[in-house]
């Protein structure tokens, strides 16, 4: 029994990463239809920033406020100079159509690259903000570890005020009416140039978010947040892509079955369980396991 | 110049000529009825006329200011204001944001409440229906909506395209009578695109009949309902 609590947790935790990382995909994909595979390389460079932070003044908290708003500043950059540019041409050609995307690919590996050429490829470790030793209760450690608890609490919170945002202010109108229907929003008098770059701000803000808290668990290397990338994209698809709560469980989902498998069967077969679930929700529910009208004005 | 004056206007939809040379004007506070069936460029026209087509050629002006090649939001900011074709409201969202949209830009918070109180009494269906979402509503609601939000911009000049497509008779008159009740109210000027020509130019000060992108004629709109040659070709009976 206490296997599967335990189990649990740890499934909570890690898909609480995915779920920022889907998050950050959603909010691109709402504002402007595009496939951001470059978010894997915004979140790995604001890591950096966040490591920089972090080694030089040995404080973990202030690294995380100056990596969520450099996440912010790039992913706005990449839309104005960018994927504006590249969608007004949008109808130019078949090509025209699918470029963003290329482009975002291409992006990704443009950071990586600079990345690799600023701080090298070496694994790096970054100061845990809190332990990673299990919670003790009585003689018994728990694997859910304290760094685990502030993964959680943060992506609540983090989730918590997107959804204020989104829900309780003007700018979440502005955002959503920009997201469902840009040109009767724009017929309103939303600017929506301005939305769909708050929008991307918004999401490196997240995916930054993902990398500052996953990377303490691990290491960082120019590559170490492509995996997430894909969790990020597995979880937004089972969320359905559209919207905000999808996003959250479709991360949940997915870190808690990752979970299961990682403790019940094998270590190694986590990431084709992935792919499985990316192709099982494809074929069986392609509009997302959260999907559908219903949740997409969420 | 006062009014909207459109000179010599060229738009290409695709390869088409959708408008090919048109001038017409409309003075401040008038109605103008656009006529013409379908394919005629009106819808083209006036996706130019505030910005979400771009123009070939020609000059298109409101109080002597160009209007074209402007961003729509910017045109709201200046009072032109248009409602789409279709049901021009965003059914995810509840009728309450969709009208909240129409002021979200405005400053004057006092005002936007004044106004969407105005719109309240106006549509009273509106104000029973606030937090359902819009897909919720009948198509004659919808565009009530859609008429509501565009007043919360507090335009000057409104322009409106096909607001009876798909509505019954019976809701169509109660638009058209809207339409007529506003402008008369707020000193409007209108410009209603229409393919239900003999209801839009009884409401209509002047009609605008244009055929394959061409202006056919233009005048005060009891001349034209009682111009048999035109009744035959353009009015549809």
């Amino acid at each position: 029994m206490s296997r599967i609590i335990n189990t649990l947790l740890i499934g909570i935790s890690g898909g609480s990463i995915y779920s920022l990382m889907s998050l950050a995909l959603v909010l691109v994909w709402r504002s402007t239809r595009v496939v951001n595979f470059a978010q894997a390389g915004q979140a790995i460079l604001s890591t950096y920033i966040g490591y920089v932070v972090v080694t030089h003044t040995d404080n973990y908290w202030l690294a995380f406020p100056v990596a969520l708003l450099s996440g912010a500043l790039i992913g706005a950059l990449v839309d104005i100079f960018l994927i504006r540019i590249l969608a007004r041409r949008a109808n130019s050609g078949p090509v025209a159509a699918i470029a963003p995307v290329i482009a975002t690919l291409g992006l990704l590996g443009l950071i990586r690259a600079i990345v690799g050429m600023i701080w090298g490829g070496d694994l790096r470790r970054f100061k845990l903000p809190v332990t990673n030793h299990g919670f003790t209760f009585g003689h018994t450690t728990i694997p859910f570890a304290p760094i685990n608890l502030l993964i959680v609490v943060t992506t609540v919170i983090v989730m918590l005020i997107f959804s204020v945002i989104f829900q309780r202010t003007n700018l979440g109108l502005a955002l959503r009416a920009s997201a469902f229907s840009p040109e009767i929003a724009r017929l309103a008098g939303v600017r929506v140039d301005l939305t769909r770059t708050i929008g991307w701000a918004f999401a490196g803000a997240a995916g930054a978010i993902a990398g500052v808290l996953v990377t303490p668990t691990n290491y960082l290397s120019p590559n170490s947040l492509d995996l997430l990338l894909v969790s990020g994209f597995v979880a937004a698809v089972i969320g359905g892509l559209e919207s905000l709560i999808g996003a959250a469980l479709g991360g949940l989902v997915l870190g808690i079955s990752l979970a299961f498998v990682l403790e019940y069967i094998s270590s190694s077969l986590a990431f084709p369980v992935a792919f499985v679930v990316l192709m099982a929700v494809l074929l069986i529910k392609p509009a997302g396991l959260f999907g559908g009208k219903r949740v997409r004005s969420a | 110049m006062s009014g909207l004056v459109v000179n010599d206007l060229h738009v290409f939809h695709g390869a088409i000529r959708a408008v090919d040379g048109l001038s017409f004007s409309v003075e401040t506070g008038q109605l103008a009825a656009i006529i013409g069936a379908n394919g005629a460029g009106k819808t083209t026209l006036l996706r130019a006329l505030t910005g979400l087509k771009s123009v070939q050629s020609g000059s298109a002006t409101w109080n002597g200011e160009s209007m074209l090649r402007q961003k729509p939001e910017n045109l709201v900011r200046q009072g032109i204001v248009h409602v789409s074709d279709g049901k021009s409201v965003i059914p995810e969202l509840s009728v309450k944001e969709n009208l909240a949209l129409g002021g979200l830009w405005r400053r004057d918070k006092k005002d936007v409440a004044i106004v969407t109180k105005e719109v309240l009494d106006l549509f009273p269906r509106l104000g029973e229906r606030m937090s359902q979402s819009a897909d919720t509503l009948s198509g004659g609601e919808r565009q009530m909506l859609a008429i509501g939000r565009s007043l919360i911009s507090r335009p000057s000049l409104l322009l409106l395209d096909e607001p009876s497509l798909g509505l019954a008779p019976l809701v169509i008159e109660q638009i058209f009578q809207a339409i007529k009740s506003l402008q008369a109210r707020l000193n409007l000027t209108v410009v209603l695109v229409e393919q239900n020509a003999m209801g839009a130019l009884r409401i209509a000060d002047i009609g605008v009949i244009v055929n394959l992108g061409r202006l056919v004629t233009v005048g005060p709109s009891q001349e034209l309902i009682n111009n048999p040659a035109l009744r035959a070709a353009y009015l549809g009976y």
